[in-house]
């Protein structure tokens, strides 16, 4: 493992901690982004270039705006008096502390984990093309059609009702 | 320590961390966050293996990735057109004050 490779997963963890235990959401939305360009940068050094660049857009790009409209439209912007955390919360650190000793232990002691680290793969744009329009070419209409059917669901929920008379005035 | 272990190391704490927020923060766009870093964990995981596992060329795990990322982006804009119809009806969007379902 290059010193890199361990930076890399530094900044991204620190940025996901700092995602999930700031107080003020515009700030959880910044470190997420920071969190997500981490992974991405992580894509890069194992030899997963498309998937990488794909990361930054979909997440950095597409997920933090959406996410940082979502804190603006519910006007969480600022950060609460009370307390940010559920009643459980201690429980479920605990579990999530359980979970991350069970799953390092099996890494660890697992063998069947490669010793060797075999060549770096080829995956050009080319090839990932020739796969997606060749062998997976059902899954990726599938995808395109969930897609589609989630966009036209997001928008239909998020529309403004108009079924109330409180305020007949008003079409939106 | 190999790179692969690395790997899944980084994605075993990412998980962890986002399964720790998701399931101790009240706000519900955080619980959303927390379910991302999942995703990216899970996401990291199918990198790695592709990467060091035996055969590298037949691309599944790269394609798998691809099409997880694009369910997660559906997931994320259905999740937040939920969270802003609750927040239009009950003009909150913390989870544990949303509980006309409780039992």
């Amino acid at each position: 493992m290059s010193p890199f490779f361990v930076i890399t997963g530094i900044v991204t963890l620190l940025g996901a901690a700092f995602a999930m235990s700031l107080r003020n959401l515009v700030h959880c939305a910044l470190a997420m982004a920071v969190a997500f360009s981490g992974i991405a940068a992580l894509y890069l050094q194992l030899d997963a270039q498309f998937v990488g660049f794909a990361e930054i857009l979909v997440y950095v790009g597409a997920i933090a705006i959406l996410i940082v409209f979502a804190i603006l439209l519910t006007r969480s912007g600022e950060a609460p008096e009370k307390s940010v955390l559920t009643s459980g919360w201690m429980a479920g650190i605990a579990v999530s502390a359980m979970v991350f000793t069970i799953l390092g232990w099996a890494v660890l002691n697992s063998s069947a984990i490669p010793k060797e680290t075999p060549p770096a793969p080829v995956a050009t744009v080319k090839n990932v093309g020739d796969a997606l329009m060749t062998k997976f070419v059902l899954p990726l209409e599938i995808i395109g059609l969930v897609l589609t059917a989630a966009m036209i669901g997001a928008v239909i929920i998020a529309l403004k009702e108009e079924t109330n008379n409180e305020n007949p005035g008003r079409k939106s | 320590m190999t790179a692969l272990q690395g790997c899944l190391l980084i994605s075993a704490l990412l998980f962890a961390i986002g399964f720790a927020g998701a399931v101790a923060r009240r706000h519900a766009i955080l619980v959303l966050i927390g379910i991302e870093l999942m995703l990216n964990a899970a996401n990291l995981n199918l990198i790695a293996f592709w990467r060091f596992g035996p055969h590298p060329e037949a691309l599944t795990g790269f394609i798998f990735v691809l099409f997880s990322m694009a369910m997660a982006g559906a997931e994320a804009a259905v999740g937040l057109a939920l969270i802003i119809a609750i927040y239009r009806h009950k003009k909150t969007s913390n989870l544990d004050e949303v509980k006309e379902l409780k039992g």
